[in-house]
């Protein structure tokens, strides 16, 4: 399919099925806090049109299904269902229009676009003033049917996941009863689904504590939480009250091994680090965290990854390798606290601002890696332009006091003290960016490493 | 139509009853529809048609090349694999023929590829052709460094083994067969007069002639019957699925050169555009162990990693473990026993699901030996099954569907982008689902990378209603 410029009065006429093609200055995929935040704030500042593609029939993304606090601002506190509900409100409020019940599928071609493929070395399109339209195309189905959008710039809010027990290779049958945090959740709190009697949950994470609360509330014991990592990798205040208020159990270094049961889950098999298994009798298995951004419609489009990450790989104002496309929220880092997502929503409103009005598309600029047991970081670009507020980072173990490295070609640029002064995976961990105009443009790539 | 689940089974005596709906006994119960004058019974133990080997193997329509040439098994296969062709293009069972690479890793390997061609030749198979490096590497640019050459078979296909099943039964139901469910059957004897009794679960069904087609468990239903020919020994295949984006890393079915334990592990598309690995290949007493195992998927993951670096770097979709039933003896065991009436079709392994129409054609004339008059023959009406391959227009991709009805534009599952209106279709079909699981296999809902994380509610939802609807009324 192949974008077709309309008249203002073209549209899906009825009984005319086919790519129904129209323009918009701004395209925001995925409704979740990133995408709602940066569509309110560019529809506020006279952006022109922008629109908002959301799958799900309803707006707000993962909040929408978190029904725990915690969202909101101090003086402000919010449930998940009510700040999802607040910031469509908002988008909406501002002028921009929100459309549900709509996936955007697949890239379409743009005539006129310069748009980078492949590995996202190609964009070297930088000099170029005013882009030309339809600067980025995405063919889009819903209810009314396919249709094909060009817009100016496209801002991919598409979010995360968590990894199922798939994903996980967690070897066993196939019963029924094995969740995830989301699934669980929309079941509960969307649906008011039955759950089960007995619940292992997989984790022991802010999303694992969220999970059994979940739990809890539809009527199921919660039998156990099982991590691998050597305590909870929540504050000690959270997994003490589990423990104690609620008797949930923690088992620490424990893997689960094996599920069990035909037709319905009958049990976990667990596993100690030190070698001792034990037979967890449940019917239902949660597994929590263990996020991946749902990077499908930035792969499509070619779109270089990092491989930290695996979301697109971004600089500081959150430029892709793929001209025009902005990327936000968890889709590049999963995951941040939604008003984390929230927040760069905002700061990709204002790089998209600027591109509007003429700003260059940066190259792909030097790339950003870290060394293990760092994980990954997020923004993973640097150009020269674009200096983000802040890196977000996560480790693989747990760090005491740790002073995280920064150096390109063997030259120390910066080294720092992260507070607090203990890291422990799954939880973030932030780098500054005060270093950012010691960095040779032309130089290779920069590390991050910790001490 | 009639598709039972619960309660007493029919009194009164068919003229013949199938036993085991799996892939294999829906396509005898739909040849034997074609006969309207016969009363048919196909009798499942499980939930839903399919659910045994049928739903957990490679998913291959074989040419049957590598079959020992002369046995009935190579028969069939080569028969089968043309018919089920044909018919798969009539129903919309989705189907590519993506062909076959069967790939020398070593010179032993490499020595060993020309007897494999003339074994095809033998087989009825006359398009095969060995490959150099460098064209094997033209055709497979992702292949893991090391390969010698290969040989091409290009009428290796990949199916949709749920729809056909599922084609088979729909056919089979709307002729007139009463397939009846969660009866398993216990014990089986002869009553006044020629019928079997055969006791089940839900009560005793009669019929004077039976089929056999029980896979796993043929050898404890054959017993019954006081027959001690085999034993069906469950040798369990494990796979990984990974996720579409993996699609572009593959082009063929990329197979190891066989050994004694069976073909070995490969690396194939599948018509849902995922990447399949494996099978393992173990031999078991425990006809239930379908579970998967760490060191069987670290074992697949070698190989893999051998065979395609970059496909275990994606993200795994599905893990599952099927039971092939073996039998110790490299050929089907089909058998007829005119004086009870009875026919055995024992031992169909892997190549099942490719020989099934021919089977149903063989085990029909087997029928016809006992005595059977099969009266006049009216063919089955026309059936378009939903298309579930990517190879082919999904409904969302079909404007003037969605014209017609926005259901099929509005998208339930994400990942594998399966619309409300599918789902729907499904839950109203002629032999609906049963469960989430069965829905998956109908629709893919919640078959995809998010396993559920996204939809899976959702798709509860509609599920239940259509349970509490089909209650009401």
């Amino acid at each position: 399919m192949t974008a077709r410029r309309s008249a203002p009065s073209a549209g899906g006429a009825h009984g005319t099925p086919g790519p129904f093609a129209r323009e918009v200055d701004v395209l925001v995929v995925g409704a979740g806090p990133a995408g709602l935040v940066a569509a309110a704030r560019l529809a506020a500042s006279g952006a022109g049109r922008i629109e908002v593609l959301e799958r799900e029939r309803e707006a707000g993304g993962v909040p929408r299904h978190c029904a725990h606090g915690g969202f909101g601002t101090r003086t402000h506190p919010l449930t998940g269902p009510e700040y999802a509900r607040l910031l469509a409100e908002a988008a909406g409020r501002a002028g921009a229009v929100l459309r549900t019940g709509v996936t955007a599928l697949d890239w379409g071609t743009a005539p006129g676009a310069a748009g980078a493929q492949g590995s996202g070395t190609g964009a070297d399109t930088g000099a170029q003033h005013g882009p030309v339209l339809p600067g980025v195309v995405l063919n889009a189905v819903g209810p009314g049917g396919p249709e094909t959008i060009g817009a100016r710039a496209v801002v991919l809010a598409t979010g995360a996941r968590e990894r199922p027990r798939t994903a996980r290779l967690v070897p066993g049958t196939r019963p029924a009863g094995v969740y995830t945090t989301g699934e669980l959740q929309q079941a509960v709190h969307l649906f008011g689904q039955r759950i089960g009697t007995r619940a292992v949950v997989v984790g022991a994470e802010h999303v694992s504590y969220a999970a059994a609360d979940t739990l809890r509330a539809a009527g199921a014991e919660i039998v156990a939480l099982v991590t691998e990592q050597l305590r909870a990798q929540v504050p000690v205040t959270r997994a003490q009250s589990a423990r104690l208020r609620h008797r949930i159990p923690l088992l620490t270094q424990t893997t689960v091994a094996e599920l069990l049961g035909h037709g319905r889950l009958s049990g976990v098999r667990v596993r100690h680090r030190d070698g001792r298994t034990a037979v967890l009798s449940c019917d239902t298995v949660v597994f929590t965290g263990d996020f991946i951004p749902d990077h499908e419609l930035a792969r499509r489009g070619s779109l270089a990854l990092d491989p930290g990450t695996r979301g697109p790989a971004v600089d500081g104002f959150l430029h892709t390798s793929r001209f025009g496309v902005f990327a936000a929220g968890n889709v590049l880092h999963a995951v941040e606290p939604a008003d984390a997502a929230a927040r760069e929503g905002a700061r990709a409103a204002r790089a998209v601002l600027g591109f509007l009005a003429g700003a260059a598309w940066p190259g792909p600029g030097v790339p950003l890696a870290v060394e293990a047991p760092l994980r990954w970081i997020a923004p993973n670009r640097i150009t020269p332009a674009a200096r983000p507020e802040r890196y977000v980072l996560r480790t693989a173990a747990p760090l005491r006091r740790p002073v995280l490295y920064v150096h390109q070609d063997g030259r120390l640029l910066h080294h720092e003290r992260p507070v607090p002064a203990a890291a422990l995976p799954h939880r973030t961990l932030t780098l500054t960016a005060r270093w950012h105009h010691r960095v040779d443009a032309t130089g290779g790539e920069v590390r991050v490493s910790v001490r | 139509m009639t598709v039972t689940a619960q309660g007493p089974l029919p009194t009164g005596s068919y003229d013949v009853a199938v036993v085991g709906a799996g892939v294999v006994g829906c396509a005898v119960a739909r040849e034997l529809a074609r006969h309207p004058r016969l009363r048919i019974a196909l009798v499942e133990a499980q939930d839903d048609v399919g659910q045994g080997t049928s739903k957990a193997n490679t998913a291959i329509l074989h040419t049957g090349f590598d079959a020992a040439p002369g046995t009935l098994e190579a028969r069939l296969v080569h028969e089968g694999y043309e018919r089920l062709g044909a018919y798969a293009a009539e129903t919309g069972i989705p189907v590519e023929r993506v062909g076959a690479l069967l790939v020398a890793w070593d010179a032993e390997q490499l020595a060993a590829l020309p007897e494999l061609a003339q074994k095809a030749e033998r087989n009825g198979c006359h398009d095969t052709s060995l490959l150099g490096p460098d064209e094997l590497y033209a055709r497979e640019p992702r292949l893991g460094p090391g390969a010698l050459g290969a040989l091409h078979v290009p009428g290796e296909s990949i199916i949709c083994p749920w729809t056909t099943t599922l084609a088979y039964a729909t056919q089979a139901v709307r002729a007139g067969v009463d397939l009846h469910l969660n009866a398993k059957v216990e014990r089986a004897h002869r009553g006044t007069g020629e019928d079997h009794l055969l006791q089940t679960t839900r009560g005793v069904l009669s019929a004077r002639r039976l089929v056999n087609a029980a896979g796993l468990h043929a050898d404890t239903l054959d017993r019954l019957l006081g027959h001690e020919d085999f034993t069906v020994t469950p040798r369990r295949g494990q796979l990984l699925v990974y996720d579409k984006l993996a699609r572009p890393l593959v082009r063929h079915i990329l197979l190891p050169v066989p050994t004694a334990l069976g073909k070995g592990v490969l690396v194939a598309p599948t018509v849902y555009g995922n990447v399949l690995l494996g099978p393992t290949a173990e031999d078991l007493d425990d006809k239930r162990a379908t579970g998967s195992t760490a060191d069987g998927l670290a074992g697949l993951r070698d190989k893999g990693r051998r065979v395609l670096p970059d496909l275990v770097d994606e993200e795994v979709t599905a893990v599952y473990a099927g039971l092939r039933a073996a039998t110790g003896q490299e050929d089907y065991r089909i058998a007829v026993h005119p004086e009870q009436g009875y026919v055995t079709v024992g031992g169909i392994r892997s190549t099942g699901l490719t020989a099934s129409l021919a089977i149903a054609a063989h085990v029909t004339g087997l029928l016809q030996d006992t005595g059977l008059d099969l009266g006049p023959v009216r063919e089955p009406q026309p059936l378009t099954m939903p298309n579930l391959g990517e190879a082919f227009p999904r409904p969302y991709q079909r404007p003037e569907l969605i014209a017609a009805d926005p259901e099929y534009g509005t998208l339930v599952c994400h990942c594998e982008r399966v619309s409300r209106g599918e789902i729907r279709d499904a839950l109203a079909g002629p032999v609906p689902p049963r469960s989430l699981e069965g829905l998956r296999r109908r629709t893919r809902a919640r078959a995809g990378r998010c396993q559920g994380f996204y939809c899976g509610a959702a798709v509860r939802e509609l599920f239940e209603s259509a349970q509490n609807e089909g209650i009401r009324t």
